[in-house]
């Protein structure tokens, strides 16, 4: 069953189509990968699902409504959360408060939002550290605030922008066993990731971007043997498979 | 005056609501030194640049750099304290009575072809232009202008090529001092000036800045011009009492529609 | 911390004794300490909590205090009533402030200048009507009857002061733990993430705008009734709208206490210079203090002196931590 649908969706910033055309899905369950260099307008495209950004063109369709016009809030309350590249939890808010503000998008009432995200911060591994400020944390204690942050609002589908960016190899391998387990609990993830292992580790399939353009989808074995992916990644003279002479 | 306060914004991205304060110090400043030394302000105009110079790095090194990297919330309230304490300090040191100051050019008049224009504020608008001409020359021809244009831009590159931040700053905030004291000292004949002028001085500067343009010089004399027009248009057709009514107006359109203003580089 | 917060009960429960005990002179301090405290506490919802420095607050309060005013003093509505038109107008007009500013997006500074634009705009159309008695202000006569709000025994007004301050702190105390507070103090850290985590913050700012406008006007009422004279550079300028801010911030922004113990520290050593140095010829000494209290603050206590206050005391309570 489709989650996510979009279609053809494009966003221009002066000079640079950002992200051209592209069509996207996500079905139930899935974890779906989104990789591609630097640049490629992968962020972009998390912004326009998100809502952050509006698209020149397109449509984008969430569990069969269309998130034409929708603030990023209202499409947060639909079901969809995301995180951001550069982690931004709440500095002087400690970690509990955190995931508190997602929690209230789901339950008014403040008590019983408390120990739904006292709940999402032990699920996290962040339970020692509920009461101290966001601020004084490591970063991938942070990481994990706002993953929490953005679980709490008990998404459908979850958005991850570089999760695993500036973590070490244990970081990494304790937060690929949390969204495993985060899927496994029933919310389809979306995940943009530069950490190829993490990413063929997790993914049912992988969507490659260049430019702003879809140049390759499907199961992670055959992505990373298509010639487009090792062009758009390494350049043509890689494609024959053979290191260019030099 | 707001060429300035652009300075500073544009550099720091710190806004110094103590601007108009400064330049009511200018404005006293050259005021003592026409009754005691019996110097003509169009001459100590110059000495009152030097002087709130060295108060512009004083201010910056002393307070400013300390919060360079605070919440913006913290950077306002920062300055209008110092606001607050040049304003009063004014007011306990000179007391709240208008002064003026006197020059024996305010006097005399001029035939400019078919205007009948004033000598005095002939020359404000002449040494205006080449203040902000020479200044112009400073940032784009000398080594610290460049420095201070680089870090306006991209502080962070600055650094890297090993720029010293710190002492570019001071002199950013110094010199916008200095602008402020010799438009203080310029005006200083025009208008009688008390400590609560300050706050008048601090909002149209900001009025002009906005609209003109934060970071663009150009900007922020040609935001001056439009001001005064746009003001004295509205004093001719309004009650003169709602002259400032017309440049509030337009900041907050400005505010709403185009809040980098009409020459800005620089969205907010 | 057991005893101090037994302290602070105590406190509570004196202060309504004070008056019998006090001369006049502190009554007025304290009526001035609760009636800042109350502005304060007003502001604290907006600017404190939700982070949107609005510099222009006085606005608010002239709108209350005019409105409640002109309809007593020409239609002979009781400002007991009139005080709720004066709020609601004071929120009308903050959903206007509000509006330009969130729906514009003006953050930070340029918020503030909109903020003081928009009360200067005020200022400056008071003066210019003569409706309202133009600059030379508007003035109410005394007739010390309780049902136009007017009393001839000081103490009245502290009391009315102290209630007003009482009930805007339990106001804000019972909203902080609530959506409502948890959601303005992630507002005030970061608008972008909250948006991301499913927080309408336009909707909650503007509420927050709306609430503080419609306390401030109320507290518009008091002043007017209060000081028999309205003055629009006074009532609307922007000294006043200085007096306002600074003792939530002082005393500890986005807390609940914090514009209370603000105003305890603020208002007697306004008060006290005031008296001390206007003899000598010397005004303007308070606010020379206030510049330089301001800059203390953002330097060394930028959370403010509360929070400052609340951390000694718990180590006190936990020598051993």
């Amino acid at each position: 069953m489709s989650l996510l649908q979009a279609r053809g969706i494009s966003k221009r910033f002066g000079g640079v189509q950002a992200v051209s055309a592209l069509d996207l899905d996500v079905a139930e369950g899935e974890v779906v990968g989104l990789i591609g260099p630097n640049g490629a307008g992968k962020t972009t495209a998390f912004d326009l699902l998100s809502g952050f950004l509006v698209p020149d063109a397109g449509e984008i369709r969430f569990r069969g409504v269309s998130l034409r016009g929708r603030k990023p809030h209202a499409i947060c309350a639909l079901g969809l959360a995301r995180t951001f590249q550069i982690v931004r939890p709440f500095p002087r808010l400690s970690v509990l408060d955190n995931v508190l503000v997602g929690a209230l998008g789901r339950h008014a009432d403040a008590a019983t939002a408390r120990s739904r995200a006292r709940a999402v911060v032990e699920r996290v591994g962040l339970g020692p550290k509920a009461a101290a400020p966001a601020s004084g944390l490591t970063l991938a204690e942070r990481k994990r605030v706002e993953l929490a942050r953005a679980l709490a609002t008990e998404p459908a589908l979850l958005l991850l922008d570089e999760v695993m960016a500036g973590l070490n190899p244990t970081e990494i391998a304790v937060l690929v066993a949390l969204i495993g387990d985060i899927n496994a609990s029933g919310v389809s993830i979306l995940l943009i990731e530069h950490n190829m292992r993490a990413v063929m580790t997790l993914s049912r399939r992988i969507v490659v971007l260049s430019f702003g353009e879809r140049v390759a989808e499907g199961s992670p074995a055959a992505v990373a043997r298509h010639p487009k992916v090792i062009e758009a990644y390494l350049g043509e003279e890689y494609v024959d498979g053979a290191a260019p002479t030099r | 005056m707001a060429v300035g306060l652009s300075l500073i914004f544009g550099v720091m991205r710190v806004v110094n609501f103590a601007h108009g304060d400064l330049m009511v110090w200018g404005m006293y400043l050259a005021w003592v030194l026409a009754t005691r030394g019996g110097v003509d302000p169009y001459a100590s105009f110059i000495v009152c640049a030097a002087v709130l110079f060295v108060v512009g790095v004083a201010i910056q090194r002393g307070l400013v750099q300390r919060i360079v990297d605070a919440p913006h919330e913290m950077q306002i309230l920062l300055m209008l304290g110092v606001a607050l304490v040049l304003e009063n300090t004014a007011l306990l040191v000179f007391g709240p009575e208008p002064h003026r100051v006197r020059s024996s050019l305010a006097q005399s008049t001029v035939w400019l072809g078919p205007l009948f224009v004033d000598v005095a504020r002939l020359i404000t608008f002449g040494v205006a232009v080449a203040l902000t001409a020479l200044l112009s020359l400073f940032l784009f021809r000398t080594d610290i202008g460049r420095s201070i244009r680089a870090a306006a831009d991209n502080t962070y590159g600055a650094l890297v090529i090993g720029t010293d931040v710190r002492r570019v700053y001071a002199v950013a905030f110094g010199v916008g001092a200095a602008c402020v004291g010799a438009a203080g000292a310029l005006v200083a004949p025009l208008v009688p000036f008390q400590p609560p002028t300050g706050l008048q001085l601090s909002v149209a500067s900001f009025n002009i800045v906005i609209i003109g343009g934060m970071g663009s010089l150009v900007g922020a004399f040609a935001g001056g011009l439009l001001v005064s027009v746009a003001e004295s248009l509205g004093a001719v057709f309004l009650k003169p009492s709602l002259k400032e009514l017309v440049s509030f107006s337009l900041l907050v359109l400005i505010l709403l529609f185009r809040p980098a203003g009409i020459f800005g580089r620089r969205a907010p | 911390m057991r005893w101090a917060a037994g302290a602070a009960v105590a406190l509570l429960l004196a202060l309504p004794a004070f008056p019998s005990v006090f001369g006049s002179y502190a009554v007025t301090l304290f009526t001035l300490i609760f009636f800042y405290g109350f502005l304060g506490q007003s502001w604290n919802v907006v600017g404190g909590y939700a982070g949107q420095l609005s510099a222009g607050h006085a606005a608010f309060l002239g709108v209350g205090a005019y409105t409640a005013a002109v309809l007593s003093v020409e239609l002979g509505v009781t400002p007991w009533i009139g005080m709720f038109a004066g709020g609601g107008l004071a929120a009308a007009l903050g959903a206007l402030v509000g509006y330009l500013g969130f729906r514009f997006g003006l953050r930070g500074f340029y918020f503030v200048l909109l903020t003081v634009a928009l009360a200067e705009m005020c200022r400056i159309v008071a003066a210019n009507t003569d409706a309202v008695g133009g600059a030379l202000g508007y003035y109410i006569t005394f007739t010390g009857n309780p049902r136009q709000f007017q009393f001839q025994d000081p103490r009245a007004y502290y009391y009315i002061a102290l209630g007003l301050m009482l009930a805007a702190t339990a106001l804000v105390g019972w909203l902080a733990p609530r959506r409502f507070g948890v959601y303005l103090t992630a507002i005030r850290e970061d608008e972008r993430a909250c948006e991301a985590a499913g927080v309408d913050t336009f909707r909650y700012k503007m509420l927050a705008m709306l609430l503080s406008a419609f306390l401030t006007g109320i507290g518009g009422t008091f002043y007017a009734f209060y000081l028999f004279s309205l003055q629009p550079n006074t009532v609307f300028g922007v000294p006043l709208s200085v007096e306002i801010i600074i003792r939530p911030i002082v005393g500890g922004a986005g807390t609940v206490l914090g514009p209370v113990v603000g105003s305890f520290i603020l208002s007697p050593l306004a008060e006290l210079s005031r008296h001390y140095f206007a003899q000598g010829g010397w005004h303007g000494a308070h606010l020379v203090a206030y510049g330089v209290l301001l800059i203390a603050v953002v330097l060394f206590l930028p959370d403010g002196a509360w929070p400052r206050l609340q951390r000694a005391l718990h180590r006190r309570a936990r020598p051993a931590a």
